[in-house]
């Protein structure tokens, strides 16, 4: 790979995406509110839906947890693969959960594709998310079966990288040298930022944790005036 | 006391013929677009019956409403907070599109494309969905006057108590009995749907009580529709967003009553204000099951009380406001005549629509082919007065319906509606003028004969503006502070922020 390949995608695109992301994020939730939904087609077709959302999303949103616990913490994560048991049981987890959200994305693919009233609340953005995340999980399958073991090195090449780009001195050469895989899996995460404000992958920052804590009834006195038109 | 006030209708179901004319007005309004074809914001239900969404009072099985622990707290039947967001993936009690039906129209365009041919061409059913050919299995009003078949009336949850033979009673052709619901957004003072949203998109409008969806809010969680034990949020599938009853409150904030009020064929329909006391809202949510009407209607204050009135301008209800709540038709239906109960009050969400429970034929015996009423040999003015359980609607199933099965609160209700059909009769019979029977009959039922007269008028002959009265919400005065009265002129209405499309 050539030096300025390398460098438009592990420094320029890393930058520009994430910008997207967030630039664009704010700039839609603010000026499109009603554009922002996580669109649930469950009131049209609920079997599959169960068998796709559930596993996709509780298996990527645990793997999430995983990469930012080793991004923030790397060395508990290098002092837990000291031992080797500790090492393979991590790695058996983190196996198993990217082919449980596997499973449950090409669900939600083949149910998208196959269910003609799914059909009609599909966008073109719609694929472009399921295949980004297709993607996504199978680099990361990739890198844990054919690169033993990722949480061991990763502390050691993946996390510099990503903080030399977070405290702005990127070192694209950090991962110029390695795999394909590897290359392809940071890749397409930049690819998912990028996405992240024009699909309805907005739906993410609206989780709404603060359900925990929020009274059970809410009455509006005055009406928050807004200049219409 | 904390005083609110809140827009309540109330259904003077004894009046309902069961024409959908409110249905329709409502339709038409305003889900006569993508993804709300399938919603029914106003939707009449023939009773006994399943209802729409097929079976929504069986709380085993939709999870709406609150359940009370049995001592005085009330949480959600749906969903703990924290299990809410374990569900927002999936939610297993969201009712599905076939639970209400599978919209469709008709290709009427087949009628004028048809090549010439021997036979008549038709318009196929098609999905209003896909657009493709569909094999209808049910549709809107599919069980109207039971649809032809008896396993409806039998699968109504409400009739579950019942006496076996009472309901194998009501199943025979010659005894069948059925009335109307006509249901509309309840506008809870205690809603679930508010509780169970974890986007915080839906709350209750301070002013006048109307409970909205902030759609710039909505993230599509789905809470709300399962939560609703009436079944009356409704998911746009389209747009991706939540939907429902508003009141008509555009329409009610230029002085006009609620579409489906207003086209009431039967008159039925009855707008106007109650003031209630928002401190005692979780307590009377949280009472005992038998208690829950009582404290319900605890809450409504009576606003000629000059402790109220003070209270009320304390809160800041205008003058206006309180004038309009002291010529309320459903203050008067609810509290000084008490007959309009909510319905299902055990929901615990303190619905604010009542209802005046209907009344129904004796039952009758067919015996050499000739029809025989099953009353006593007496007068026959005072049969279904005096005998209450030979009515064909049993008891106990408004009971079901209306007072958390608390007889003796509908038999009350029944015996004072008798009672004015009967004075007014023997007054009309008897040039003005009634006997101590009449007298001591009305007695019985807690009535005067003033109470009686004003029952009779406001039920009959009410005028228009007897039946609705409307407060004054002066919105000219607040819009004109934020826009120019002249921006829009000749156009309709104000514009959209944004336009209820559906997100990418």
């Amino acid at each position: 790979m050539s030096d300025t390949v390398s460098i438009m995608l592990f420094v320029v695109f890393p930058y520009v995406a994430f910008a997207l992301a967030f630039v664009g994020g704010i700039v839609r939730w603010r000026l499109k509110p009603f554009s922002v939904s996580s669109l649930s087609s469950q009131l049209l077709e609920s079997r599959k839906l169960f068998w796709g959302s559930v596993p996709f999303h509780w298996g990527i949103l645990i793997i999430l947890a995983g990469h930012l616990f080793t991004l923030f913490l790397p060395s508990t994560v290098a002092w837990w693969n000291g031992v080797p048991i500790r090492l393979y049981a991590l790695e058996i987890t983190g196996l198993a959960l990217a082919l449980w959200a596997g499973f449950g994305i090409s669900v939600l693919l083949y149910r998208r594709i196959t269910n003609p009233k799914i059909r009609v609340v599909t966008t073109p953005m719609d694929y472009v998310v399921l295949a980004v995340l297709l993607l996504q999980v199978l680099t990361g399958i990739w890198v844990a079966v054919m690169l033993r073991f990722g949480s061991f090195w990763a502390v050691g090449v993946a996390v510099p990288y990503m903080w030399s780009l977070i405290t702005l001195r990127p070192e694209p050469e950090l991962i110029q040298p390695f795999p394909l895989a590897i290359q392809a899996h940071i890749v397409m995460f930049w690819v998912f930022l990028a996405v992240f404000p024009f699909s309805r992958l907005v739906h993410i920052f609206t989780w709404p944790l603060g359900y925990v804590f929020k009274p059970w009834q809410k009455v509006v006195d005055i009406r928050e005036p807004t200049r219409v038109g | 006391m904390k005083v609110r006030a809140q827009m309540s209708m109330m259904f003077h179901l004894d009046k309902c013929i069961g024409c959908h004319t409110c249905s329709v007005a409502c339709k038409n309004i305003w889900t006569d677009r993508p993804g709300a074809e399938y919603m029914w914001w106003n939707n009449v239900e023939t009773r006994p019956g399943t209802g729409y969404p097929t079976g929504w009072e069986d709380q085993d099985h939709y999870k709406g409403g609150w359940k009370s622990d049995g001592k005085g707290t009330i949480d959600l039947r749906l969903q703990s907070r924290t299990g809410a967001l374990a569900n927002l993936f999936f939610n297993p009690v969201l009712p599905q599109l076939e639970d209400y039906y599978d919209p469709y129209t008709h290709k009427y365009s087949d009628l004028f494309d048809a090549p010439p041919s021997e036979q008549q061409p038709t318009a196929m059913p098609i999905s209003q969905i896909t657009g493709e050919p569909i094999q209808i299995s049910s549709g809107p009003n599919w069980d109207d006057d039971l649809g032809g078949s008896d396993i409806y009336a039998s699968n109504d949850v409400s009739l579950a108590d019942l006496d076996p033979g009472v309901r194998e009673q009501m199943q025979e052709i010659e005894r069948v009995v059925f009335n109307y619901l006509p249901r509309i957004c309840n506008h809870c003072l205690n809603p679930t749907c508010i509780a169970a949203c974890p986007s915080k998109a839906i709350y209750k409008r301070g002013e006048d009580g109307i409970v909205l969806v902030n759609e710039d809010k909505c993230r599509a969680w789905r809470m709300c529709v399962a939560a609703c034990p009436y079944k009356k949020v409704y998911y746009n599938w389209s747009t991706g967003k939540s939907e429902k009853c508003i009141l008509c409150f555009p329409r009610m904030e230029v002085g006009e009553a609620p579409a489906c009020a207003h086209s009431c064929v039967g008159r039925i329909r009855y707008m106007g204000v109650l003031l209630y006391d928002a401190d005692k809202i979780e307590s009377a949510a949280s009472v005992d099951e038998d208690e829950l009407i009582g404290a319900q209607l605890d809450a409504i204050l009576d606003p000629e009380d000059p402790i109220v009135i003070e209270a009320a301008l304390h809160a800041g209800i205008g003058q206006d406001w309180l004038d309009v709540a002291r010529r309320s038709p459903v203050y008067q239906f609810v509290k000084v005549w008490g007959i309009a109960l909510p319905l299902h009050a055990e929901f615990r969400t303190m619905a604010m629509m009542f209802y005046v429970p209907p009344l129904s034929p004796v039952i009758s015996t067919i015996e050499n082919e000739l029809v025989r009423l099953d009353i006593p040999d007496e007068p026959e003015d005072f049969a279904l007065f005096d005998h209450l359980d030979r009515a064909r609607l049993p008891v106990k199933y408004l009971a079901n319906l209306f007072s958390v099965g608390n007889e003796e609160l509908i038999r009350q209700i029944l015996r004072k509606m008798y009672a004015v059909r009967i004075f007014k009769r023997h007054q009309s019979l008897n040039d003005g003028t009634i006997n101590d029977a009449i007298r001591k009959m009305l007695d019985s039922a807690n009535l005067d004969e003033a109470q009686a007269e004003a029952m009779y008028r406001l039920t009959t002959i009410p005028t228009i503006d007897e039946r609705f009265v409307l407060p004054p919400y002066h919105r000219e005065m607040s819009i004109e502070e934020l826009n120019d009265p002249l921006a829009y002129k000749g156009k309709v209405g104000v514009g959209y922020i944004e336009e209820p499309k559906r997100g990418w």
